[in-house]
C-alpha cells in the first residue's frame, strides 16, 4: 500500500512540484491550502507524513504544528517543515514545537524525497 | 562638605589660571610644594582648614573647587565601565580618570553615547526589517517564485519519465514564477532604492503621522488657543496644517491626521496652554490632579502632558496608546522606552494591564533592559472611546504615560521595579513567561 503524504502549501507551483516529485516516487499525494482548516484536514486524512509550511493563509504553521502535537492522532505524525526563513531562531522554534525536520526554501527535489523516506521508511 | 576627587584638578586649573607658582601656594597654605602637588593630582584629599585656606589664597569660594560640571561626566565613565564589567574596569577611579585625563575621559563617554545611539538604530532597523509588511511580503514572494521554479527545473532536466501534459503544464509554471520573480525582483529594487532616500519611510498610514509629529516633539503651536473657534475655522486650520506637511502624502495618512488634529484641538481648547502648564508646575506633572483641576478624562491629561512644550523643572514623558486589540496607535517615545514602530509591544507594560481593569488607573514603576538599565515610572488607564451602548460591547482604548523614574522627586528609591523590554524581537531578557517570539539579541533568549 503506497504512503500517504499530505502537503500543506498555498503556492500552487510549488504544490504542483512537489506532488509530481512525491507521486513518482511512489506517494499518494493530497494536499491543502488553508492554515486555518489545516488541522481538521489533517485528522480527516491521517497521512502519513506531513509536509507543513510556515506562512499559510489563516494561521502559521507553527500553531498548526503546536496543536497537532497536542492531539493524540497527530502526536508522532512525522512533520517536513518548509520555511522561506532560515533563521536558526525560526529552526529552534520548530524544534521546540515537536518538528521532524526543517527545510528552507528553496529546497532541492531529492532532497524533499530523501528525507521524507527517511521520515517514513519501507 | 562633599568633595570630589578632582578637587585637585580644580585647584591646579585655578591656579595656573591667576599665574601662580605651586611653590608659591604652598608656602602661602604652609604646606610642601611636593604636598600640593600630590592634590593637584588628586593623589592626596585636600579638606578642612587647608581646603579653605587654598580658596581665600586662589580667591574663590572652597564649594568652587569640591564641586563641579564634571558629574554627568563621570556619571557617563561609570555607565560605560558597567558596559562590559568582564574587563573589570576600576569604577572607583572614575574620579581620577576624569581629573589626570579629562580628554580621554571624555572620549570614553562620548563613544559610550555613541555606542548608545546605534545601539538604539539597530533597534529601529531591526524591528523594521522583521515587522515591516512591505519587505516581507517582497522577500516571501521572491522565495516562493525561486522555489517553485528550482523545483519545476529539477523534474524537468534531472531526467525521468514526464507525460506530455504534465510537461506542457510544468513549461507555463515556470513561465508564470518567471514573471512573477522578475516582478516580485523589481518591486524589491525600488523599495531598497526608495529606503536609500528616505531614511526609515514610513509604511503604514499612521506612520508618516508619526514621523511628523516626532519631528515638532508632538507640539503644535497652529492647534493652540482655538477655544470659542467655530467649526468651520477649526476644520480650516486642520486643512492648513495637513497641507503644509509634507510627510503627508496618502489620503489614508491624511484622515489619520485629521482625527488626531480634531483631538489635539479640543485638548488644547479644554485645558488651555499657559494654565494647563502653570497648573502642571503646580501639580509636579501628576495627571490625576490635573484631572481634577480641568474637569477632563486622565487620557486627555495625559495627551495634553505628552504635547505640551516640556519644562525645564519637570521630566520630560513619553506616551503611548491602543486599543482593545492591543495594537499602538500612539506613540511619543522617551530615550531609554523604545516604542516599536511595527507589531506588538511587550505584554508586561501597564498599558495592557489596564485594558483589562477598564476605569482603574494604574501605576507602577518598570525597567527596561540593557547595558544600564533604566527606570520609568508608568501611568496606565482604560476608558470607553464612545458612550456605552447595549447593543454592543465597548471600545476601549488605554493609555500610558511614560515619564524617568527619579529618586530624589518620587522617593522610595528601592521600589520594585517590574523588568519589561519594548517588543520581544529586540529584548535580551532570558526566561521570559510573556515572550511570543525569539529575540535578535540573545541567542539564549527564548
Amino acid at each position: 500500500m503506497a504512503k500517504q503524504v499530505l502537503v500543506i502549501e498555498d503556492e500552487p507551483n510549488i504544490v504542483a512540484a512537489i506532488s509530481f516529485i512525491l507521486s513518482r516516487d511512489g506517494w499518494t499525494v493530497g494536499t491543502h491550502a488553508n492554515g486555518e482548516t489545516a488541522v481538521q484536514a489533517v485528522l480527516e486524512a491521517k497521512p502519513d507524513a506531513l509536509i507543513l509550511d510556515v506562512m499559510l493563509p489563516g494561521r502559521s504553521g507553527y500553531d498548526i504544528l503546536q496543536d497537532l502535537r497536542a492531539h493524540e492522532l497527530t502526536r508522532r505524525l512525522p512533520v517536513l517543515m518548509l520555511t522561506a526563513r532560515g533563521q536558526r531562531t525560526d529552526r529552534e522554534q520548530a524544534e521546540r514545537l515537536g518538528v521532524n525536520r526543517f527545510m528552507t526554501k528553496p529546497f532541492s527535489n531529492a532532497e524533499v524525497v530523501e528525507t521524507l523516506n527517511e521520515l517514513v521508511p519501507g | 562638605m562633599p568633595q570630589s576627587r578632582l578637587t585637585g584638578s580644580r585647584i591646579r586649573e585655578r591656579r595656573l589660571f591667576l599665574g601662580q607658582k605651586q611653590s608659591a601656594l604652598a608656602a602661602a597654605v604652609g604646606i610642601s610644594a611636593a604636598y600640593l602637588n600630590l592634590i593637584e593630582h588628586n593623589r592626596r584629599r585636600a579638606g578642612g582648614k587647608l581646603l579653605q585656606d587654598l580658596a581665600r589664597e586662589l580667591r574663590t569660594d572652597p564649594r568652587s573647587l569640591t564641586e563641579g560640571a564634571e558629574a554627568a561626566l563621570l556619571g557617563a565613565l561609570r555607565e560605560a565601565g558597567q558596559r562590559m564589567p568582564e574587563l573589570t574596569p576600576e569604577l572607583h577611579r572614575s574620579e581620577d580618570l576624569a581629573g589626570r585625563f579629562p580628554g580621554w575621559a571624555a572620549l570614553v563617554a562620548a563613544q559610550h553615547q555613541r555606542i548608545r545611539d546605534l545601539e538604539q538604530l539597530v533597534e529601529a532597523l531591526s524591528d523594521r526589517l522583521t515587522h515591516d509588511p512591505e519587505l516581507a511580503a517582497s522577500l516571501h514572494e521572491v522565495i516562493s517564485a525561486v522555489t517553485a521554479i528550482r523545483s519545476t527545473v529539477g523534474i524537468l532536466t534531472e531526467g525521468g519519465e514526464i507525460a506530455p501534459e504534465w510537461r506542457l503544464r510544468f513549461m507555463g509554471n515556470m513561465r508564470d514564477e518567471g514573471r512573477r520573480l522578475s516582478s516580485a525582483a523589481q518591486g524589491l529594487v525600488q523599495y531598497l532604492d526608495a529606503g536609500a532616500d528616505r531614511d526609515m519611510a514610513p509604511v503604514v498610514p499612521g506612520e508618516e503621522l508619526a514621523v511628523f509629529l516626532d519631528q515638532r516633539d508632538h507640539h503644535l503651536p497652529e492647534l493652540e488657543g482655538l477655544h470659542g473657534a467655530t467649526r468651520d475655522q477649526v476644520t480650516a486650520r486642520i486643512n492648513g496644517l495637513i497641507a503644509q506637511v509634507g510627510s503627508l502624502e496618502t489620503a489614508a495618512a491624511k484622515d489619520v491626521a485629521r482625527q488626531h488634529f480634531r483631538q489635539y484641538v479640543e485638548d488644547a481648547a479644554a485645558m488651555p496652554l499657559a494654565a494647563f502648564q502653570a497648573a502642571r508646575l503646580d501639580c509636579g506633572g501628576d495627571p490625576s490632579q490635573l484631572a481634577a483641576r480641568f474637569q477632563q478624562t486622565l487620557p486627555a491629561v495625559m495627551r495634553r502632558l505628552a504635547f505640551a512644550p516640556t519644562m525645564d523643572d519637570l521630566p520630560p514623558v513619553g506616551l503611548v496608546s491602543c486599543d482593545g486589540s492591543g495594537t499602538l496607535f500612539l506613540r511619543k517615545a522617551l530615550p531609554g522606552f523604545s516604542l516599536p514602530r511595527f507589531g506588538a509591544a511587550c505584554s508586561y507594560w501597564p498599558l495592557y494591564q489596564a485594558l483589562s481593569r477598564p476605569g482603574h488607573p494604574l501605576r507602577a514603576v518598570v525597567e527596561m533592559p540593557g547595558a544600564t538599565p533604566r527606570r520609568f515610572l508608568c501611568q496606565a488607564i482604560c476608558l470607553p472611546r464612545e458612550a456605552l451602548r447595549f447593543d454592543l460591547p465597548p471600545v476601549l482604548d488605554a493609555y500610558m504615560l511614560i515619564e524617568p523614574f527619579d529618586d530624589a522627586r518620587m522617593g522610595d528609591a528601592e521600589a520594585h521595579a517590574l523588568p519589561v523590554g519594548s517588543s520581544c524581537r529586540v529584548c535580551p531578557r532570558p526566561g521570559c513567561a510573556a515572550r511570543r517570539e525569539a529575540s535578535l539579541l540573545s541567542a539564549d533568549a527564548v
